[in-house]
């Protein structure tokens, strides 16, 4: 039987499946391009420019004959490496509170597993901290002298992770406004799509940094 | 109308159990920790498996969360193919760029 109009009018397509989660993999489909872009962009740069500070070389400037020391910071990018997949865990334990809302916790553990709204908090939490680390390794840059006008280096490297940041930003954003929603009326498993959509995207922005850790900070 | 919501209910499996996804928290970090403790390994950083290396296990961390985590190992195959289509068309897109910027070489010497 074909759907009816009434089907896609509650947010259903012929496909039987829900519109608006079809959207989201669209959409995280066209990010994919986007990324490989940037991330394109910096391999071609990759080693090409004249003047330091570099990724992975100490540099001496010839004309002052300032020092600059490799300038990323592996064990800081690491660290916020492990936060942002823990945030990941957070976010998936969310969804699970979320469509699990309605049985019945016995013990402890069950109310902390169940809580949806601790879950969501954690995630966003974790996303924050994630930033804060991004925002101190940038401030660091730019007093070591690497601005995103300094060299090729620098220009590559803060658009793509200056995007990737945009990109948790609004993922926090979004998070906040969830946890704000759960707070004022509770979060069911009616909400349940609206919950895997948001950790669709919270995810694919994790799945990025995995590839731009590697790239970027790991292989020299 | 209720065949359509039928269809919704057969496109997917149930999606893992809270412990499934602690396990894979606990391999996603231990992958993270072998990538890290590669990168401090000199003697193994200038041998020809230490790029390899970190991409392969790299790519293993992407599988992981995207197939448990964003439960595409269970969900419908349509979003399988939204995703897996631009995610190649991009993949092809990035090696054929390096390819014609020279950041990989074919050495015809060696066909010869």
């Amino acid at each position: 039987m074909t759907a009816t109009a009434a089907d896609v009018g509650h947010g259903y397509t012929t496909t039987g499946l829900p519109h608006r989660k079809i959207a989201i993999w669209a959409f995280i489909g066209s990010e994919c391009m986007l990324f490989a872009s940037l991330i394109s962009t910096y391999l071609i740069y990759k080693g090409r420019s004249i003047n330091g500070p570099f990724p992975h070389e100490a540099w001496t400037d010839p004309q002052t004959h300032h020092v600059y020391k490799a300038i990323l910071n592996i064990p800081v990018t690491s660290c916020s490496t492990f936060v942002l997949l823990m945030s990941s865990l957070a976010m998936v334990l969310a969804l699970a509170a979320v469509e699990n809302r309605d049985i019945p916790k016995h013990t402890l553990g069950d109310r902390i597993l169940g809580s949806s709204k601790l879950w969501l908090f954690m995630t966003a939490l974790l996303g924050a901290t994630f930033l804060s680390f991004q925002a101190y390794e940038f401030t660091s840059f730019v007093h070591e002298g690497l601005t995103i006008r300094t060299n090729l280096f620098g220009s590559t490297f803060f658009t793509l992770t200056g995007f990737h940041g945009a990109h948790v930003t609004a993922g926090v954003l979004w998070l906040l406004t969830m946890l704000g929603i759960d707070f004022k009326r509770g979060l069911g498993p009616n909400d349940a799509l609206n919950v895997d959509i948001m950790a669709l995207y919270w995810h694919f922005v994790d799945v990025v940094w995995i590839a731009i850790f590697t790239l970027i900070y790991l292989i020299k | 109308m209720s065949d359509t919501h039928a269809g919704h209910a057969e496109s997917h499996e149930a999606h893992p159990t809270w412990s499934t996804y602690w396990k894979v928290a606990l391999i996603l970090t231990v992958i993270t920790v072998i990538e890290v403790w590669c990168y401090y390994l000199p003697s193994f950083v200038a041998t020809p498996y230490f790029v390899p290396t970190l991409l392969i296990l790299s790519a293993l961390k992407f599988v992981i969360v995207v197939m448990f985590y964003m439960h595409l190992k269970y969900d419908a195959r349509l979003y399988r193919a939204l995703f897996t289509g631009p995610f190649l068309v991009a993949m092809a897109t990035i090696i054929v760029l390096m390819f014609l910027f020279g950041k990989f070489a074919i050495h015809l010497s060696l066909l010869t």
